[in-house]
């Protein structure tokens, strides 16, 4: 890392190896819950993570002492309340590390981040006969405003097959980019199936056709260092809540000259300098693409939480989550009739399963019954899943707070409805 | 909450061999149900004789709730007038949403849907086969306007 990281204030010693997961636990608030007599496993946070005392009381701090709006006052609250919107822009940056603040915008999320580039982006450069290439594994969120934008514009929206494990098939991939190819956007890592996506082969082909790159990090941004410097993409989607912060805030990294091209897409307050009746004048990046009052707390909140993150050692948690990974992956190997849908080399703390004769929505409800928390259905990932011949799977997924003891509930727990179905 | 009473060995029983299962061709009505949460999805095709019902078939894939509710309506409705049909789907619905429903006729084995009730997120699973039926017999109606007004059906 060559960028400025700002200060943070760890709450426990990251000591590469040796990651106190229990510790961890004790961090987020709802891990008190019971969950029908028994205690929370909560292996949902490729759904949803949970938010850390950190982040709420940041939060809190925010509404009782700072808020007021951002960008307009002199008043000594709203200098504040901008100092600390803009404070956790810069969090942002230095998190994934881009060049400037002026490349993150501030969004409601992955999915709208990645609207605004099909609309805004896409609006500007598709024409009839182009394609944008995405692959068999996209979440829908990376899927549909593509189809949108295509269907606006003439353009053809192209999927990159999978291979049997549910990994990239590259060599396909790069046979499908051609010199009618405008943008690649692709998954960092698969919600459905875990796989990791081998970003730098697929970033340098497609830069080699001159295509932009647009990366869905909503899966990858909690559990692993990103660095969008490092990859080289031009565009970088994440959510708030996926990485311990709040619903309703995420952000898009865009390159700076990328940005500088892009017509704005909503139109309202913040987004200006003048307004007249008969035109207006655009506002400096990145408050262009953020009309409106923003999500101040939301942003407060995701400051926090990669603060929080920053704290716990990106990299001991990227090694506490592969022990979990391989643990869970070993034991359900174990279990009679059970088949791991997505085995590829290179996967995240996420494994999608099937039980024969017991379908995906009775596993979900035995297992709450248990107080095991996981995501059962498709996963908003129905071509991955029809990729599969299937129209659903059970998805356990890790997150920092998860024990070695989760997953034996989590074994425990399958072979009861085992038992409970014969 | 105790996934017993979801689970009951009826339902295990119908989800594990369910009856009537398939397909009929020709059909008098038919219809496809979807459940857009899980994308589970669910058809029937039905002949009617006279006002009865006289044969069902469902096919698809789904939970051991949603398989297990479309064969034991199979069952339940097969051989039935239609407005029978119409009263048993109310009472049905009644069951799976409200609690401690007195239902208005003899529901024989559907009861073991009644623990449903304690599942929300499952109720849609136990219902989709219901909606499904009655799209079919609406899909009936719409087919047989488009016929001679001899085997047209007035409600």
């Amino acid at each position: 890392m060559n960028a400025p990281r700002a200060q943070v204030s760890p709450p426990h010693i990251a000591v590469p190896g040796e990651f106190d997961a229990e510790q961890v636990r004790a961090d987020f608030p709802i891990m008190a819950r019971e969950i029908n007599g028994r205690p929370l496993v909560y292996l949902d946070s490729a759904a949803s993570a949970q938010q850390p005392r950190a982040v709420l009381d940041a939060i809190e701090h925010y509404a009782t002492t700072t808020h007021a709006n951002v960008h307009r006052g002199v008043h000594t609250l709203s200098q504040e309340a901008t100092a600390a919107f803009e404070g956790a822009r810069e969090r942002v940056r230095a998190f994934i590390n881009a060049r400037s603040t002026r490349e993150i915008i501030f969004t409601r999320g992955t999915t709208e981040a990645i609207n605004l580039v099909a609309q805004s982006w896409g609006g500007m450069r598709l024409k009839p006969g182009d394609e944008v290439l995405i692959t068999h594994l996209e979440h829908h969120a990376n899927i549909v405003p593509w189809q949108m934008a295509c269907a606006a514009h003439g353009a053809r929206l192209v999927a990159a097959p999978l291979t049997a494990d549910g990994a990239l098939d590259l060599p396909a991939f790069v046979a499908l980019l051609n010199d009618r190819t405008r943008l690649v956007a692709v998954a960092h890592v698969s919600n459905a199936l875990g796989t990791v996506l081998p970003l730098r082969e697929l970033v340098a082909a497609a830069h080699r056709h001159g295509v932009p790159v647009l990366v869905d990090g909503a899966q990858a941004i909690a559990h692993q260092r990103v660095d969008v410097r490092a990859l080289d993409c031009d565009f970088y989607a994440f959510s708030g809540h996926k990485v311990y912060g709040p619903t309703g805030i995420g952000a898009l990294y865009a390159r700076e000259a990328l940005l500088a091209q892009m017509p704005p897409w909503q139109g309202g307050g913040d987004m200006i300098l003048s307004v007249a009746i008969e035109s207006s004048t655009y506002n400096d990046l990145p408050w262009r693409f953020e009309a409106g009052t923003p999500n101040i707390s939301g942003a407060v909140g995701l400051g926090a939480a990669l603060e929080y993150l920053e704290g716990l050692g990106l990299e001991a948690v990227h090694q506490h989550e592969r022990r979990l990974l391989a643990q869970a992956t070993a034991a359900l190997q174990e279990l009679p009739g059970l088949h791991l849908v997505g085995t590829a080399p290179e996967k995240a703390g996420v494994v999608s399963f099937t039980l024969d004769g017991v379908h995906p929505h009775d596993i979900g409800t035995l297992l709450d019954a248990e107080g095991v928390a996981i995501r059962t259905g498709h996963h908003c990932a129905m071509p991955a899943m029809s990729f599969f011949g299937l129209t659903a799977t059970a998805r356990a997924s890790f997150g920092c707070y998860n024990t070695s003891a989760d997953i034996e509930r989590l074994v425990t727990a399958l072979i009861k409805v085992r038992e409970v179905f014969g | 909450m105790d996934t017993r009473d979801l689970y009951r060995d009826v339902i295990l029983d119908h989800n594990r061999s369910p009856r009537n299962f398939g397909r009929l061709e020709p059909a008098d009505g038919s219809a496809l149900g979807h459940n857009p949460l899980c994308g589970d999805s669910l058809s029937i095709t039905l002949r009617v004789q006279g006002e009865r019902l006289s044969e069902l078939r469902f096919n698809g894939q789904g939970c051991a709730i949603s398989v297990a509710s479309a064969s034991l309506m199979s069952e339940a409705v097969t051989g039935k007038p239609l407005d029978e049909i119409a009263a048993l789907y109310h009472d049905v619905h009644e069951l799976l949403t409200v609690d401690k429903y007195t239902p208005q006729r003899p529901l024989g084995k559907l009861l073991a849907l009644s623990g449903v009730r304690e599942f929300p997120a499952r109720v849609k699973c136990a219902s989709l086969c219901w909606h499904t039926l009655n799209a079919a017999l609406e899909q009936r109606k719409v087919a047989a306007s488009a016929t001679p007004p001899a085997t047209v059906s007035t409600e």
